[in-house]
């Protein structure tokens, strides 16, 4: 895609088994860095994104003009110092911000893949990230780190590669995706569905965009990244720009008003097809699968050094389900810390000011890295 | 630093792998970090009490001791300690009993109720003692079951503990507070 032509990406000619049985090679995957990789190449960090994020972690996302998604935690001075630490970030295969995804163009149909591109999980997103230790020529990362999916993704690398990286900071996720968390995605999924424009997911080429569907799924997400006490907090009942109810469907509430905005502003910059495949990827996460429910045999070859945070607020990702990743950990004796960050800003609070988790993951990282030094 | 947290530290033998229960702000876990085995992680209820453990780089678990101690494997540290919040639990032996399954050796102090001061003041005053070491009155006190060195040594021998004791009678009437290392 032409808007896509001045970022940078690699392209992975080796080829990658996909969970769902299909080879993919030659596929592009788009990246950032921040920092500089120093002279051993001990000090690399890879962070791995949430289900609408991507590779422009920190600084301004060149393609929508916004600050990254991460700029809070990332960049000089901040939680992960990019004065001390280099940081590798891509986008996800199956996302809509450079990587190989369902827009791309099918060299055999020469349209838009649409709904034939595969069905990609959350460990063929992390085997195709790995691709990128290799291009950097990095033997061993200093750190993996992500929240809510990008959690999910540090907990398969981990367990992939149980030697690749020396810390782990999975944040505000789960070991296995719950009823519930499938539920909402599934709510999603059926909104952009139910969109006329959708078109069985061929919409590109007749020119068309669900954004009506996707805008809805949007809204419907929007609302479990927060907490009801914050929704309360910042909008109560007040009213949008008006004095008294209007006895209409209009948005006379502001938490509406609010809603409609950010679904607004989502379908510019987000992919409904790949809001379909990365949400699916995340119905099927389940990290016990394949160690017959048992979470500690992930994690059984791993001397990697742990720590796992969630937030009070969070009901999407809640406290009890990272703590059964602490509590696998330390039944295999392994190296693990856990807290638990007050905040009524809801799952979304790891990408906000938070300074207690700001604080945690820096403390953390210098802590670590000095023992290393 | 507490002289406690120094006689506590000397117990623990060099780089074995440690768990410090209740670690409160860290200052025990730290010293022992520096001094004697870097292989050593806390668990802590009170958040604040988290993050300053945090900011001095420990390794630490927010969890509750009485529910928490189940995760972790028989013998799976060399020594666990608790210093003076046995008598704060709600089921102080179920903490016992998990303490020295998850530890080869369990070092636990305790705030001696059965010290002279502690006689004297209600003895003479009619009122609960309010010490140095047990500053709160009875209606705000964490301490659910006070007990004395006697008593907890009777407790041991009882479940047959192995408890390391001398001079019980000169400890139990002179000494504010009493360490032990506990094995099963």
């Amino acid at each position: 895609m032409n808007k896509f032509k001045d970022i940078k990406k690699i392209i992975v000619e080796k080829p990658l088994k996909l969970d769902c049985g299909q080879t993919i090679n030659n596929y592009p995957l788009a990246y950032e860095t921040y920092g500089k990789l120093n002279g051993d190449r001990s000090n690399a960090i890879m962070i791995f994104h949430a289900l609408t994020g991507d590779q422009f972690a920190s600084g301004i996302n060149p393609i929508t003009k916004k600050d990254g998604w991460w700029s809070y935690a990332l960049g000089p001075g901040k939680a992960i110092d990019t004065d001390k630490y280099f940081v590798i970030a891509s986008n996800v295969i199956g996302g809509c911000m450079g990587s190989f995804g369902p827009s791309d163009i099918n060299p055999d149909t020469k349209k838009p893949y649409g709904t034939n591109f595969p069905v990609i999980t959350i460990n063929d997103m992390v085997n195709a990230q790995y691709n990128l230790l290799d291009y950097f020529k990095i033997e061993k990362l200093f750190s993996v780190i992500g929240g809510s999916m990008g959690g999910m993704q540090v907990l398969q690398f981990v367990s992939n590669f149980p030697n690749k990286a020396l810390t782990a900071i999975p944040i505000a996720c789960t070991a296995s995706h719950s009823a519930q968390n499938i539920a909402l995605n599934e709510l999603g999924r059926q909104s952009i569905m139910a969109d006329r424009n959708w078109q069985d997911g061929f919409y590109e080429e007749q020119n068309k965009q669900p954004d009506k569907g996707l805008a809805v799924a949007r809204m419907a997400a929007h609302i479990t990244y927060l907490s009801k006490a914050g929704l309360q907090e910042k909008f109560g009942r007040k009213l949008q720009e008006r004095d008294d109810l209007k006895f209409s469907f209009d948005a006379d509430f502001q938490i509406e008003s609010y809603l409609r905005y950010q679904g607004s502003v989502f379908v510019d910059r987000f992919d409904a097809n790949s809001y379909l495949y990365i949400t699916r990827a995340m119905d099927y996460f389940d990290l016990t699968k394949k160690f017959g429910g048992n979470l500690s045999k992930a994690f059984e070859k791993s001397n990697t050094k742990f720590f796992i945070i969630s937030f009070t607020s969070d009901w999407l990702y809640p406290t009890s389900e990272n703590r059964d990743i602490v509590i696998a950990l330390n039944a295999i004796g392994k190296n693990v810390g856990f807290v638990e960050i007050s905040s009524d800003k809801g799952h979304d609070s790891f990408l906000l000011d938070v300074p207690d988790f700001l604080n945690t993951v820096k403390y953390f990282l210098n802590t670590s890295y000095k023992e290393i030094k | 630093m507490k002289k406690e947290f120094y006689n506590i530290a000397k117990l623990v033998t060099q780089n074995s792998k440690v768990l410090d229960v209740g670690c409160g702000n860290g200052e025990l876990m730290k010293y022992i970090t520096e001094n004697i085995s870097k292989d050593i992680r806390g668990i802590e209820l009170s958040k604040s009490n988290v993050q300053k453990c945090v900011e001095k780089g420990l390794t630490v678990i927010e969890g509750n001791a009485e529910k928490d101690l189940m995760q972790f494997p028989d013998g799976s540290f060399d020594f666990v300690i608790l210093s003076q919040t046995l008598q704060a639990f709600l089921d102080p032996e179920n903490v016992l009993n998990e303490l020295l399954r998850i530890g080869k050796k369990a070092i636990v102090s305790i705030p001696n109720f059965g010290h002279w001061k502690v006689r004297l003041h209600l003895l003479l005053k009619g009122t609960m003692p309010v010490t140095e070491n047990l500053p709160n009155e009875w209606y705000n006190t964490p301490n659910l079951h006070m007990c004395t060195i006697k008593d907890f040594e009777n407790y041991c021998k009882k479940r047959d503990i192995k408890i390391n004791l001398k001079n019980l009678k000169f400890q139990n009437f002179f000494s504010e507070l009493g360490i032990f290392i506990l094995e099963k």
